[in-house]
């Protein structure tokens, strides 16, 4: 283990000083709730007009709904906060001093940063969609618990490889960070992208037929429609293997692809001024 | 053997650049220009274990560079260089373990973390001995007096406190080379003082090598026993301060010249003063 102390330290202290932003989880978990509302809204209309049987039920959609807008900070559409700074400021070139693979260091911070702000966020969006709206008589519209302790199980393994996936995409953006010295242009270009493409705005599974083996297949899939297709049971059996297979595939793949690009662009770092 | 070879170091910067006002800007949509700066022109030196070499040069010279690639940031285009036999950029995960550095210019602790959770998050990132870290960490506490700053977030340290913060957290894995990059500027004089005083004591007493680069003339004057100024890329001189100064003294002179004025007529000589 020793090791990986440097790794598991970076990681822990993130963690831990993220932690302590409680305004900030709260404000989130207010602007989700009433966001996640009006989305619940808007798809108790649709299935209330259309006479067309749909591929997930009701109830079904507005779990999802609650779980996205709970998971909402798992989405890699920004780079880390630490990482754009230190490109700012030249704080990099302390990073480049310390005996620890580059890569993984601003992996673990990422990551760190990552499960800090999910985790209230999640809790309390857990505690107000699947305890407090069944208590006020409200149940059709909270948050279902999973489809059975296969579906739990799964889940928990899909949401571990999420955040892996998600903390490498972010790791791109943090690339793409440093070799352009600031982080608009990528963040421009990634939002969009990320809320359509993992189920954020509307559930994968509401798409076109046509579209749904390769919305499945598409790497965004696996930072929350996977891991939620596991939770409802909309995955079962070899499903649930395909699911984390595609997530462990997608991870594997896009941290080589970091890899490659970071050394490739601190081998042109420069150091400007002083 | 000397524990710092550097041979025929040389660097080149881009940069970008274009007229001013609107016709230029226009013009830079279209065409882009660059123009090649040598930060680097061959500089050669070499450094004995415990040595205390002091680095100066009008600013633009190259003293910044030099560090930087001596310890392993940046990648020189040319040259040759070896640190304990290792070549910093390549066995950069090896070579860094073994050395501390301090940006008088930037902060390597923690913005938001308490002075004392960025020293357990060094000790862990090189990975330290439990044991030492807790020896070396007390008496690095009680030589620059650290002991009440310890449960402060860094951000809310003067720049005096800090940079004493700075030099402890750059020494707490116990390196036998340090780096200092202009290490007492924007200081005041206590402080200044205090670096100075630490850092000769480090060398005379634990016989780590220190590498410096400043501007204040006072720092060459208390520390540096050797020094080496640099100019436009290049090594002018590389001498004890005293050789330095006879270079430069003329009959004309009714009285001792200060530090600055030596240094400055240096630079003068070597017309090395920056474009």
């Amino acid at each position: 283990m020793h090791a990986l102390a440097p790794y598991r330290a970076a990681f822990a202290s993130r963690f831990l000083l993220v932690m302590q932003y409680r305004s900030a989880a709260l404000a989130g978990f207010v602007t989700q709730c009433w966001w996640g509302g009006l989305k619940v809204m808007i798809l108790a209309a649709f299935y209330g007009a259309s006479a067309a049987p749909a591929p997930i039920t009701l109830t079904q959609a507005i779990t999802y709904t609650w779980l996205s807008q709970g998971l909402l900070t798992l989405l890699p559409w920004m780079s880390d906060p630490e990482v754009s700074a230190a490109v700012r400021t030249g704080g990099v070139t302390y990073d480049r001093l310390r005996p620890v693979d580059a890569y993984a260091f601003w992996f673990v911070r990422s990551a760190g940063w990552t499960a800090a702000r999910v985790i209230p966020r999640a809790a309390l969006m857990l505690s107000f969609a699947g305890v407090v709206l069944p208590l006020l008589g409200l149940s059709e519209w909270g948050w279902q618990p999973p489809a059975d302790l296969i579906a739990m199980l799964g889940f928990a393994a899909s949401m571990l490889l999420a955040l892996l996936l998600s903390t490498a995409m972010m790791m791109l953006i943090n690339i793409i960070t440093l070799a352009t010295l600031t982080d608009r242009g990528a963040i421009a270009m990634t939002v969009p992208l990320v809320i359509t493409l993992s189920g954020n705005l509307l559930p994968l599974a509401l798409f076109p037929d046509w579209l749904q083996t390769a919305l499945l297949m598409q790497p965004f899939s696996g930072v929350l429609d996977i891991p939620v297709r596991i939770y409802m049971g909309n995955l079962v059996g070899a499903g649930v293997l395909l699911g984390l297979g595609l997530q462990l595939f997608w991870t594997v793949a896009v941290i080589a692809l970091g890899r490659f690009t970071m050394s490739r662009a601190l081998r042109r770092l420069e150091v400007q001024g002083g | 053997m000397p524990q710092i070879l550097v041979r025929d170091l040389r660097k080149t910067y881009r940069i970008s650049e274009r007229d001013p006002g609107v016709l230029g800007a226009l013009r830079g949509l279209v065409q882009r220009r660059y123009r090649t700066v040598s930060a680097l022109q061959g500089v050669s030196f070499s450094l004995e274990r415990g040595e205390l070499l002091g680095f100066i040069g009008p600013n633009g010279a190259g003293k910044s560079t030099t560090i930087k690639i001596l310890s392993g940031i940046l990648r020189p285009d040319a040259g040759h260089v070896e640190v304990d036999g290792l070549t910093p950029f390549d066995d950069r995960i090896k070579h860094v373990a073994r050395i501390g550095v301090v940006f008088g210019q930037r902060t390597q602790l923690w913005w938001d973390l308490p002075v004392n959770d960025g020293f357990d998050l060094l000790r862990n990132i090189y990975r330290v001995d439990p044991v030492r870290y807790r020896r070396t960490h007390d008496e690095l506490v009680a030589l620059l007096r650290l002991e009440r700053l310890l449960d402060q977030p860094v951000r809310q340290l003067s720049l005096g406190q800090r940079m004493r913060a700075e030099l402890a957290a750059a020494l707490l894995h116990e390196p036998s080379i340090l780096f200092l990059d202009e290490p007492t500027i924007g200081l005041d004089a206590p402080s200044k003082l205090a670096v100075r005083d630490f850092v000769k004591r480090l060398n005379r007493e634990r016989g780590v090598t220190v590498l410096l680069t400043t501007h204040d003339m006072q720092d060459i004057e208390a520390l540096a026993e050797r020094v080496i100024v640099i100019g436009h890329g290049r090594v002018l001189a590389d001498s004890t301060f005293e050789t330095l100064r006879a270079t430069v003294l003329s009959d004309s002179d009714t009285e001792e010249p200060t530090i600055e004025h030596v240094i400055s007529r240096f630079y003068d000589l070597h017309g090395a003063i920056e474009a």
